[in-house]
């Protein structure tokens, strides 16, 4: 069944709600307004008041308040209207929802899963377009999801309702209109488990969210060029799964990693290190790393598609990685 | 009546008002056309409906030492303090020649000059900036006092209130505005409020404060007028709830079903530009011509500040790297 992905968010809070009466959600305009991205639309309808909660534009209360709840048993998902406001939030998922299973040595856990857009969108400057992965892949405690397609949103959601730690949940606020395949039947895809977009033998390039249909975009490119790039897809940042990233340089060498973030301490500077590292022995070049530019996201349009990661900064890093410049 | 407001106001600074809300009427249309046509991107949130607010607050205070922040809605608070339009769209259009160089875009209008701090996206961040800037006024022992503008829907976040406290316990000069237009985003106030009467609120840390009818200009003026000069002499913060009306969705991208035609009706009957206009006609100050002739100019004002955004060249790509550090 095609699906965008808006509707693979909705169904995958609709089904675990009608599975599991501890899971509500929680956030701003997320019940009478239906989300202000529509995510939550019919579900106030179907599951009440008590379990589809609007909130005043309060982050650091109403997030700490879905810790609070998790920790007493209910399986709250937070919806933060975008990540950009989840900063002020920082201290409840840093402080509280990461550490509490470690500090009470094992005895509360915290099954929250945060939830809304990120990334760089459109027109909207600094403070509104930003990556925060690095922030919240920092953190030992909190699991970090962030898919590409609506197959995956559906079954990376689900998991994640179900699943005992906290985890932020990255949907890219560009691409809720997003269309593709979903199956009919109940669906879920393990966190931690990546995927390969793209089987190839030259090259390869591994992202997460958005950047994957760049990357897929470049390798078309590469083939009319004779490279045959693989994409990988990260799909959860933490945990990452090492193996498939391995596995693949170790049979094309070289390696490209697109990450929407800032370079600086990043998840893609952290992933370049890992395979400089682990993959030295097979390495055939210095892993690149295309990533946004170094600054705040400018306003005017030409400064901001300049500032973010594209297909032809892609293809300069391959063009790099294979020694054809 | 008639009489009572020409013993108390000039005609010169009467219609300075109605000017400046005339101003931000049409500078408002005039971005919400462009923003139809795809010149400006991004959010745009309008100010129509709630003009009074900010040329009533601006026009009592004294520009050369007072200080103003602002949130997202910030164009009709940077014309009153009499930035250029031409300036702003600009910036709307993302031009080299906007107040933020067309790095800022709607939200983010600033003016050093014109000690306008901002324009600020994330709701509730700037209160906290305001009382800063109010402990640099204590600190110098200077004679500013600091207006600080947020919504109803930014007086529940912890930074309003951890900002309230501070201010009281250290005497800081700000006057905390929260202009009530009844939503934040979908929500009415009242469905997220333990407490309607906000100045229940600014109670709650020794400070008193007062609801205005924020349609009349004139009301709020004088009440902006007061606690300025009380913060002035006191050295204490200030709070009034303005109550207000935005007759636009929350941005351009908001239908605003969730208030009735009803609703925007009556708000529409107490037009501050109308309401001004009435008094000022009743009093002799304004004739039909001569409001004619105001909004035209306001109009052609609105018309040339798209012509100079429309000619403004785009930021050079290089700017992309400056202004990240200060050197
Ligand atoms: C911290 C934060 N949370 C959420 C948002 C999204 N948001 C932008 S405006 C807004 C409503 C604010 O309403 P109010 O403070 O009443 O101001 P108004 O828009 O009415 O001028 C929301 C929820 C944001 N910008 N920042």
């Amino acid at each position: 069944m095609i699906m965008s992905v808006r509707e693979a968010l909705r169904r995958a809070l609709d089904e675990e709600m009608a599975r599991d009466e501890n899971v509500v959600l929680i956030g701003e305009e997320v019940a009478q307004y239906h989300g202000a991205y529509k995510v939550s639309q019919g579900l106030l309808e179907k599951y009440g008041p008590l379990r589809v909660i609007d909130t005043p534009i309060s982050e650091e209360g109403f997030t700490g308040v879905g810790i609070g709840a998790a920790m007493a048993g209910l399986r709250p998902v937070v919806e933060w209207m975008t990540l950009n406001f989840s900063l002020q939030a920082l201290d409840q998922t840093y402080n509280n929802a990461s550490k509490m299973l470690y500090m009470s040595g094992g005895q509360i856990n915290v099954p929250v899963v945060f939830r809304g857009p990120n990334g760089p969108a459109e027109y909207l400057s600094a403070q509104h377009s930003q990556g925060l992965q690095s922030i919240y892949s920092h953190c030992p405690g909190l699991k970090v999801v962030a898919p590409s397609t609506p197959a995956d949103f559906l079954g990376l959601l689900k998991s994640s309702i179900r699943d005992n730690n906290p985890v932020v949940f990255l949907e890219s606020e560009l691409m809720y209109s997003l269309r593709g395949e979903v199956p009919e039947e109940e669906y879920l895809i393990p966190l931690g488990k990546g995927a390969v977009r793209r089987e190839g033998s030259d090259v390869t390039l591994i992202g997460f969210s958005k950047p994957i249909y760049l990357l897929l975009e470049a390798a078309e490119r590469l083939e009319k060029e004779g490279v045959d790039a693989e994409v990988i897809d990260l799909r959860t940042l933490r945990p990452l799964d090492e193996e498939l990233i391995y596995r693949s340089v170790e049979k094309t060498n070289r390696c490209v990693v697109v990450d929407e973030a800032w370079p600086y301490a990043s998840v893609g500077s952290h992933i370049s290190w890992l395979v400089s590292y682990d993959c030295f022995d097979f390495l055939d070049a210095p892993v690149e790393l295309v990533s946004q530019e170094d600054v705040p996201v400018p306003y005017n349009h030409r400064l901001e598609l300049a500032a973010l990661p594209s297909v032809d900064k892609i293809l300069e890093a391959v063009k790099r990685v294979t020694y054809r410049s | 009546m008639e009489k009572a407001l020409r013993e108390q106001f000039t005609g010169e600074f009467l219609l300075s008002l109605l000017e400046k809300m005339l101003l931000i009427r049409r500078f408002e249309e005039k971005a919400s056309q462009a923003y139809g046509l795809r010149k400006i991107g991004g959010f745009l949130h309008l100010y129509i409906g709630q003009e009074a607010t900010g040329v009533g607050a601006v026009a009592a205070i004294d520009q050369s030492v007072d200080y103003v922040l602002t949130a997202y809605r910030d164009h009709g608070i940077a014309l009153a303090l009499g930035m250029k339009p031409g300036v702003l769209m600009a910036e709307l259009y993302g031009k080299e020649t906007g107040c933020s160089r067309g790095k800022g875009g709607s939200m983010h209008f600033f003016d050093v000059k014109k000690n306008f701090l901002g324009g600020n996206g994330i709701v509730g961040a700037h209160i906290p900036l305001a009382t800063g800037v109010g402990l640099k006024i204590r600190n110098k022992n200077e004679r500013g006092v600091v207006l600080c503008f947020f919504g109803d829907g930014a007086i529940h976040q912890g930074s309003f209130h951890e900002s309230l406290n501070m201010a009281q316990i250290w005497g800081l000069p700000v006057l905390y505005i929260c202009e009530n237009n009844q939503y934040g985003m979908g929500t009415d106030f009242r469905r997220v409020s333990a407490v309607t009467d906000f100045t229940i609120l600014g109670q709650s840390y020794d400070i008193k404060g007062k609801q205005v009818n924020g349609m009349d200009v004139l009301e709020v003026y004088q009440a902006v007028k007061e606690q300025v000069e009380q913060i002035r002499e006191v050295k204490r913060p200030g709070f009034l709830e303005i109550k207000t009306y935005r007759y636009k969705g929350h941005s351009m991208s908001d239908p605003a079903k969730y208030r009735t035609r009803e609703e925007l009706e009556a708000y529409r009957q107490q037009d501050p530009v109308l309401l001004l206009k009435v008094k000022l006609l009743n009093g002799g100050v304004l004739t039909e011509e001569k409001f004619l002739q105001m909004d035209s100019v306001a109009r052609r004002k609105s018309e040339e500040a798209a012509l100079y955004a429309e000619r403004s060249p785009d930021p050079s790509l290089e700017s992309l790297y400056e202004d990240v550090y200060k050197t």
